[in-house]
């Protein structure tokens, strides 16, 4: 099993894929690996099984985000977005980020869900714009240095939103 | 091609035989079986007609264990030896539970694990034994109406119980001797019920509170895929919280002192009474006598009633709201909204559910029977019998599984609502020059501190090569698998060296214990026990050529005939041992042909998967 995630689901190695190709193709090969086919079956297949389903949830997880997707595409070119020599980012980038945990600490003191909800989707802008820009710079310019400082805001998008997630519940309880 | 597909003599597959297995919902209050006959699934009912089997279990001063409604029926007289709503106790610590208002003696158990323990005038019983007596009676119950011994069971669980509670639930029907297809949470079960008996696609929300738990998932159902995209819960909130707030209205109105066992479970069955009236009626009057001729004599409305609970209603939402976060979903985005689980019939639950997702919930299917229903169809599924063959359930790890680090912080390994089976590895070091063993404590919950998330389990580390500090890889593989079950390996990776791993479950019962109880619950002697284990290892066999004969008869061109040769020469050796009187002689066997059959497990994978996308590939050209 040597092949890479997007040969696993039949998909051509680009950022921009057919998301329902993914979903269609991922609901198939568990259909035909997942380990409920097999609770009666000999150990030799039920170990197969538990492997490529496995196997099929983590590709299915990491193509499906596109923050994974593009970092596994430029991982397969050799690039790793992620990594200790590799972790310069653009100061304006940065101020951003640091006025939205400002914002984002301002509202959990007021437990003001209006102001981190408004946040959320100043963010989902954001992500979307970088999402565009990664389909250009990866599938048309074939640029995988750029592409790789996009990803790694992308990256960064995803923590600030798993940080307001965990922030929402604080408040709410 | 077809030529290779005709069977040789004596390999032919037997005739299709419909193979007994069922689904049972092993509930706080009430427990099920469920079976699919004539691809109908339908519950079993005992002599008397009763589907539901009262999760009540009653030790008598003979030694004979009263299961149901005769247990129940003792429950006033004699409370300390009537065992209710065990499954609040499964794989739970003393500090776990309120034990303020049962009338049980609780101890811990003094073996290494810290799961309650209740002291019975039959001993010492520990949840999972009492959970198995249940079982137990399901069990015969189906093998008398279904005339056979079954195949296996399906036994559902509340999908927000974590590891312990759910090693608890398998180790209980092991106990009861059932084989366990499968462990499923019961939001999957019902969605399957309701989704297969609708034909329903979309998203739908599957809103359960049953007697002691709460659970709220999220599936996408598509064309007999039913994909949980999250779920979250409460394990300790449900039905039983509602009569206890009417238990303490009652005692405040009357102005009772704190009451002995006695009068606690005979108000609280007052109480529960009172609760079931309200959902058709505007009060409810309780009244009865208690132990010290003190007569209760009170009303409750149902306006009363609403605002004592209204907080437990609330307590709902929050893990909704976190659920549907996580799914990434908004209220518009909901298709329907199953309501399962007895407590749903409460008439404030279901405006409540109304008024949050801004459409009437789906009530059409009895949410008492709907979860073992669902069981059943996917028990049918597991053992073989192909009528539902295109359903498949992909269901996610409710909590997140973490490591101890160092500052007693948690660090997710594995992520909550991660589809199953997932896999995750992690590298660790020694710190120390020549360290031959290292501790591991793995934890399950959302909460940064250690302390603040569950204990699943120590694991020891032993037989690490001696290396300088920090030489050593040591790499650790975290498996949770369909049942949600966490499994542990570990590998020393510059050496190859496995490392050796003793696992410390914080709540569970130990090898040990499991193996104890059964001697214990069998009370076999030696010659029963031979017996026992040479009937099993002939099982096996049987299984295993039956396996691999219908998989050749498929598939046999894709091996070479060298190979193919081998694994009939494997067979062969098999069938012959397997009349022998040697059980070990025949696991050996098993063990050759199963590893005979390796390298022909991994093509045949590969080409149904092949298979499975090419399909759509024609499908498109055809369009």
């Amino acid at each position: 099993m040597t092949q890479n995630y997007f040969e696993l689901f039949g998909l051509t190695p680009v950022f921009n894929i057919d998301l329902s190709k993914l979903e269609t193709n991922f609901r198939k090969i568990q259909s035909e690996s997942h380990p409920d086919r097999f609770v009666i079956a000999e150990s030799a297949e039920k170990l197969k099984s538990m492997q490529l389903a496995t196997l099929a949830n983590e590709a299915y997880q990491t193509l499906k985000q596109p923050a994974l997707r593009a970092k596994y595409l430029l991982e397969l070119q050799g690039i790793f977005p992620i990594s200790e020599t590799n972790t310069a980012m653009p100061s304006d980038f940065l101020m951003q980020q640091l006025e939205w945990r400002e914002t984002l600490e301002d509202a959990k003191a007021a437990k003001d869900i209006n102001a981190v909800d408004s946040l959320l989707s100043e963010i989902r802008i954001e992500a979307n714009e970088l999402k565009t820009e990664l389909t250009r710079l990866i599938d048309n310019n074939h640029d995988h240095v750029a592409a790789a400082t996009a990803a790694r805001k992308l990256m960064f998008l995803d923590k600030v939103t798993a940080d307001i997630n965990s922030v929402i519940e604080q408040i709410e309880n | 091609m077809a030529l290779l597909q005709i069977s040789e003599p004596g390999m032919s597959a037997a005739p299709h035989q419909h193979k007994l297995a069922v689904g049972i919902d092993l509930g706080t209050t009430n427990s099920l079986v469920a079976t699919v006959r004539s691809g109908l699934s339908s519950v079993l009912s005992d002599e008397h007609g009763h589907a539901l089997l009262p999760s009540v279990v009653h030790y008598n001063a003979d030694n004979s264990v009263d299961v149901g409604f005769d247990a129940q029926k003792k429950q006033n007289q004699d409370p300390h030896n009537t065992i209710l709503s065990v499954k609040r106790f499964m794989g739970r610590g003393l500090k776990d539970i309120d034990i303020s208002q049962l009338p049980y003696k609780f101890t811990e158990s003094v073996e290494s694990t810290g799961m309650v323990q209740i002291e019975t005038r039959a001993g010492t019983k520990s949840p999972v034994e009492v959970s198995a007596d249940i079982l137990r009676v399901l069990k015969t119950r189906a093998e008398q109406i279904l005339g056979g011994e079954l195949v296996g069971a399906v036994i559902t669980v509340p999908a927000y119980f974590d590891d312990a509670q759910r090693q608890a639930t398998k180790d209980a029907a092991r106990l009861a001797g059932l084989n366990v297809l499968r462990l499923l949470n019961e939001p999957t079960a019902a969605a399957v019920a309701y989704g297969l008996d609708n034909a329903s696609e979309g998203i739908y929300v599957i809103y359960d509170l049953g007697g002691g738990t709460f659970d709220i998932s999220i599936l996408k159902l598509s064309k007999g895929v039913f994909e949980v995209l999250a779920t979250n819960g409460d394990s300790a909130l449900g039905g039983d919280d509602f009569d206890q707030r009417i238990f303490c209205w009652i005692l405040e109105t009357a102005k009772l002192s704190p009451r002995n066992a006695h009068d606690t479970r005979l108000l609280l069955s007052k109480a529960r009474e009172a609760k079931e009236w309200l959902t058709e009626h505007a009060e409810a009057n309780v009244s009865c006598m208690l132990s010290d001729g003190d007569f209760v004599n009170v009303t409750l409305t149902t306006h009363a009633f609403i605002a004592l609970t209204a907080t437990l209603v609330q307590k709902t939402l929050s893990p909704t709201r976190k659920a549907m976060r996580d799914a990434g979903l908004g209220i518009e985005e909901i298709d329907g909204i199953v309501m399962v689980g007895g407590a749903t019939r409460m008439p404030q639950i279901r405006k409540t559910v109304a008024e949050y997702f801004k459409q009437t919930p789906l009530t059409n299917l009895d949410p008492d029977k709907v979860v073992a229903l669902g069981a059943a169809i996917q028990a049918n599924v597991l053992a073989g019998n192909k009528s539902d063959a295109d359903l498949l359930l992909l269901d996610v790890i409710p909590l997140s599984l973490g490591l101890e680090t160092f500052g007693g912080l948690a660090e997710k390994i594995i992520h909550r609502n991660s589809t199953l089976p997932i896999s995750r590895a992690q590298e660790f070091t020694t710190y120390k020059d020549g360290q031959t063993a290292m501790s591991i404590h793995v934890v399950q919950g959302e909460r940064e501190l250690v302390s603040d998330c569950r204990s699943l389990a120590r694991f020891e580390l032993r037989g690490i090569p001696p290396m300088v500090a920090g030489a050593a890889r040591i790499r650790v593989t975290f498996t949770v698998d369909a049942d949600g079950l966490l499994s542990v390996s570990a590998r020393e990776t510059s050496s190859n060296v496995e490392a050796n791993i003793t696992v410390k479950p914080s709540y569970g019962l130990s090898e040990d214990e499991i193996t104890q109880m059964l001697k214990t619950s069998f009370n076999s002697a030696e010659a029963d026990k031979t017996a026992r284990m040479l009937t099993e290892a002939r099982v096996d066999a049987g299984a295993i050529i039956e396996a691999v004969t219908t998989a050749l008869a498929a598939d046999g061109a894709l091996i070479d005939s060298e190979e193919k040769n081998a694994i009939e020469a494997g067979i062969q050796r098999l069938q012959t041992i397997a009349a022998s009187d040697n059980a070990d002689a025949i696991h050996k066997a098993v063990e050759a042909l199963n590893h005979a059959t390796e390298s022909f497990a991994a093509a045949r994978m590969d080409a149904s998967v092949k298979k499975a996308l090419s399909g759509k590939e024609l499908n498109t050209l055809n369009l």
